[in-house]
């Protein structure tokens, strides 16, 4: 396969998709993962797995209240904090620059 | 390979594994392998009210798979250096990549 922009292509152009994401280091970024959870970080490191590991974090979960446990169907969310933090792939949907 | 190495500097640091079935123990790590499967010592589990199956276990093996987050000591971890790290693991896949489709 022929890369379009020659051999001496610049690494920092965005070729594949985790290059979007190398584009972030040192960013706040937003990520989605499974169970109803996200984050928001400044990212220090990821790998192809989608290893992650985020400072200054922000996790929110979303959590419905159940109507027949007595809830009203509402959704509630809980937050918490953490300095640094290492995420593991399998469990993240999406990264998104900016936040 | 970069976060197995990262995990390795973090050797004897308290770290707080927070599991994907909600579960959070506290302990020292004490090793971790290629697949990022982990070894506590001196563990506690954070809402011990909630899970008090683990209160008599001194020391725990945690298969990598189960792990949602780790939560680091933050003046353990060099960020400047953790990005260049992710910087060179990222091209040097970029590499193989291009070698293997040519």
């Amino acid at each position: 396969m022929a890369s379009p922009e020659g051999p001496g292509a610049v690494t920092s152009s965005v070729n594949e998709p985790l290059d979007l994401v190398r584009l972030s280091l040192n960013e706040v970024v937003f990520v989605k993962l499974r169970g109803d959870r996200e984050l928001k970080g400044r990212l220090h490191a990821y790998d192809s797995h989608c290893n992650l590991v985020l400072g200054e974090v922000e996790e929110t979960i979303y959590m419905v209240d159940e109507e027949e446990e007595g809830g009203n169907g509402e959704v509630r969310t809980m937050k918490k904090q953490s300095e640094m933090l290492f995420v593991r792939g399998d469990s993240v949907v999406l990264i998104s620059p900016q936040a | 390979m970069l976060f197995f190495s990262f995990f390795k500097t973090l050797v004897n640091h308290e770290v707080t594994v927070e599991l994907k079935n909600d579960i959070s123990v506290r302990g020292t790590l004490k090793s971790v392998d290629q697949y990022l499967n982990i070894k506590l010592d001196d563990i506690s589990v954070v809402e011990e009210m909630k899970y008090p199956h683990l209160s008599s276990v001194k020391n725990v093996f945690i298969r990598g798979s189960v792990v949602r987050y780790v939560h680091l000591p933050a003046n353990a971890v060099d960020t400047p250096l953790l990005e260049d790290a992710t910087r060179r693991e990222a091209s040097q896949a970029a590499s193989k990549a291009k070698q293997s489709s040519s």
